[in-house]
């Protein structure tokens, strides 16, 4: 199969340690912040969304252009797909203008992965549907990485809608291989009870308070309306028992650092004074997005490692 | 006169409790003897079945052909033609076409086309309801006349309590079986998969068992009020069997077939969102498929049945969520049930054979499943271990969804006796 990056369950922990190590290298520093690379000069990308989505793909659109290769981005509603055409006639026909990678997000589990059986070329998932998201696990810890912590031991508490969360099953898979301590927590309807088994270290609780104490990291989750099939939780119930507040901080260890994959409805799953405090590390992973996804670009498009060459 | 003679294969006819070699004499399209040696004085086609088990044709009470609406899939020939591959003599076509089997005309058009093919025996299923609405009752009494065997609304369960009862009392006016696909289609809005750690680890929605435990539970209470033949198809839940075997234990006319898949398979054992693996009820938990075996084991469960369920390549070649449901099962049921209960040690060889014949036979109330002189003469031939290999793409289907393509059987079918003519032979 091409090496591509479908998921963080099918990683080795060593795996995802040289993309963390690697993408240090492509963190913007001091003075001179942004630098721009040849490493994939000649090679080219394309981002195929098929769902909504601007943090993720400018990110990946940027991430490729720093590292020099071309990228194309091209959305669903924007293709052929709106005239009717198949998920795999579509894919077959951007494979046939060799691209070296599709970076692609879909709203259904698993597209990429059944995509992937057919296709030579190397699928990065940038999200599918309530599965998995892996980049957005790997900006997370390199965000709590540039924080000074280890991961080995953290305690890290998940909030808000976890069964129709990507972010969080990618977070949940990538903590567990570092032996962190993992708490997931929202509405029982929202928080399927399985899922205590689906990877080491992973309790649940529905309250909050229990959640967030001694917690060394709060990630919340945004209450995604759009993949809600039913009336799980009364929504106008939902900020005032799952709404991160800034009293919950003081429960938590001094120095937590919470953070929100984006983006974020103030006043629904996290309070303005929450999102804005400084506690928050919201803008730096949105910052560390590129870093990681450079980091990740190279591993797909250029298996060997090789040491940064700055262009200057 | 036509005669033909099976030589010297192990006969076993659970109707009879006879097991052991002999031969199946079939004059005119019907049984006329069983025995040691039999002498037929004029030229007679002989089959010789030394080393391979001589069974009663086997049924099959659970087919869906497609036709009419879906020749795109599936016709009643292709689906005939792959019934006689995998040693079916008789199968039961499931009324979900377009039109929807739900009168007279549509039943004697099935049955007349299958006649005319003259393949395998296909026995119509009516509708419980009008195009399966679930809200007015369907033509059951003339479906009756016209040749169906029993009623279901396969795929759209009998949501309305009320309408149930009101179908199970008019079907034993009639003495027909109500089968119904057991599934409480709120509880299971949406979902792709078993509810289960699978579900949430791939992030599909899930089908949770208890969809299927509370419609059971409804339709045996149901069942007792109206003293109506109840039937529980393709049954896949822990709680569901243990229902049905507390149906029984009350003496109730409930019985419950159960499908090659659900006891081969569970839901770990899908490759990442493999549409072939995608069907209702869906590949449920370890312990259900556990409990559907004991099922088998215990009596609980009566009958094997395929819910073969064609549905094209195309759409199947899809993201998971929007691939159909349903797989195919006809040519490998008898594979998967040799190796999951009888060389597995489960059970002897003539409770297998029942399950495909006398157990089925007696569900739906007909004359067959047996060797009695007299019966039809289908006879299904087949080896306990020659050793083949699935190849979906030689099936006699026209579709190509099976979970078991490239798997390796030990023991399958070899040939297919409908009516005293051999319709199918490997």
């Amino acid at each position: 199969m091409p090496r591509g990056l479908l998921g963080i369950e099918g990683l080795e922990r060593g795996e995802i340690q040289a993309i963390l190590d690697r993408a240090r290298d492509f963190q913007p520093r001091g003075e001179h912040a942004i630098r721009k690379y040849d490493l994939l000069r000649g090679r080219m990308v394309v981002n195929l969304f098929f769902e909504a989505s601007t943090r993720t793909r400018t990110s990946f659109e940027i991430a490729a252009k720093r590292l020099g290769a071309d990228a194309v981005s091209i959305t669903a509603q924007a293709s052929s797909v709106a005239k009717g055409e198949s998920l795999v006639d579509t894919l077959n026909t951007l494979a046939a203008m060799h691209p070296d990678a599709i970076i692609m997000r879909h709203a259904a589990s698993g597209a990429p992965h059944f995509l992937q059986r057919y296709l030579d070329t190397p699928i990065i998932n940038a999200g599918d549907g309530t599965h998995e998201h892996p980049t957005q696990a790997l900006l997370d810890a390199r965000t709590i990485l540039d924080r000074g912590a280890r991961l080995e031991g953290l305690r890290v508490a998940i909030i808000g809608d976890i069964a129709h969360s990507r972010v969080a099953r990618s977070n949940v898979h990538l903590l567990s291989k570092y032996g962190a301590e993992i708490v997931l927590c929202g509405p029982a309807s929202l928080l399927p009870r399985e899922l205590a088994h689906i990877a080491k270290g992973v309790t649940l609780t529905t309250d909050m308070d229990e959640a967030i104490r001694g917690a060394d990291v709060i990630m919340m989750l945004r209450v995604q309306l759009e993949r809600q099939h039913e009336a799980a939780f009364p929504a106008n119930e939902y900020f005032q028992f799952y709404g991160l507040r800034l009293e919950h901080l003081l429960l938590a260890k001094p120095d937590v650092l919470v953070m929100h994959p984006g983006p974020i409805n103030r006043g629904r799953e996290i309070s303005s004074e929450v999102a804005d405090s400084q506690r928050s590390v919201i803008l730096t992973q949105v910052e560390n997005g590129i870093a990681v996804r450079m980091a990740v670009l190279e591993r797909v498009l250029s298996p060997v490692p090789e040491h940064v060459h700055a262009a200057h | 006169m036509s005669t033909l003679l099976i030589r010297n294969g192990r006969v076993i006819d659970p109707g009879s409790g006879r097991d052991g070699v002999a031969d199946v004499w079939i004059e005119d399209g019907v049984i006329r003897g069983v025995g040691a040696n039999i002498a037929v004085a004029n030229a007679a086609e002989v089959l010789d079945a030394t080393g391979l088990v001589a069974a009663p044709g086997f049924i099959d009470m659970h087919v869906h052909l497609r036709e009419p609406g879906f020749e795109h899939a599936e016709t009643i020939e292709t689906g005939s033609r792959a019934a006689a591959a995998g040693g079916f003599a008789t199968i039961c076509a499931m009324p979900n076409t377009a039109p929807v089997n739900d009168s007279a005309t549509v039943t004697s058009y099935i049955a007349g086309k299958a006649h005319q093919h003259g393949i395998v025996n296909v026995l119509p299923i009516g509708a419980i309801t009008k195009n399966s609405q679930g809200e007015q009752l369907a033509e059951i009494g003339s479906m009756r006349k016209a040749g169906a065997v029993a009623i279901s609304d396969d795929g759209r369960p009998v949501m309305n309590a009320r309408v149930m009862r009101r179908a199970m009392e008019f079907a034993r006016s009639f003495g027909m079986p109500v089968i119904n696909h057991c599934e409480d289609l709120n509880l299971s809005a949406g979902g792709d998969m078993h509810e289960g750690l699978e579900s949430a680890r791939l992030g599909l929605r899930g089908i949770p068992g208890c969809s299927e435990d509370v419609m059971v539970a409804r339709d045996i209470l149901l069942a007792e009020v109206t003293g109506a033949r109840y039937h529980v198809a393709h049954i896949s839940s822990r709680h569901a069997v243990e229902m049905v075997a507390f149906a029984k234990a009350r003496g109730l006319a409930v019985s419950a077939e159960a499908t090659p898949h659900h006891l081969a398979l569970s839901d770990s054992d899908m490759p990442p969102y493999d549409g072939n693996y995608k069907m209702k009820p869906p590949l449920r938990s370890a312990s259900d498929v556990e409990a559907v075996l004991d099922g088998i084991v215990n009596g609980a469960i009566d009958a094997i049945a395929t819910d073969h369920a064609p549905h094209p390549g195309s759409e199947k070649m899809q993201e998971f969520e929007n691939c159909p449901f349903g797989i195919l099962g006809l040519e490998t049921a008898l594979g998967v049930c040799l190796e999951k209960l009888f060389h597995s040690g489960k059970i002897e060889l003539p409770r297998l054979v029942e399950l495909f014949t006398a157990g089925p036979a007696r569900i739906l109330g007909i004359n067959r499943g047996t060797l009695a002189p007299g019966a039809p003469g289908d006879v299904t031939i087949f080896s306990l271990d020659r050793e083949w290999v699935y190849d979906v793409n030689k099936s006699f289907s026209k579709s190509r969804n099976s979970p078991f393509h490239g798997k390796s059987f030990r023991g399958g079918p070899v040939a297919t006796v409908v009516a005293g003519r051999i319709v199918w032979q490997a």
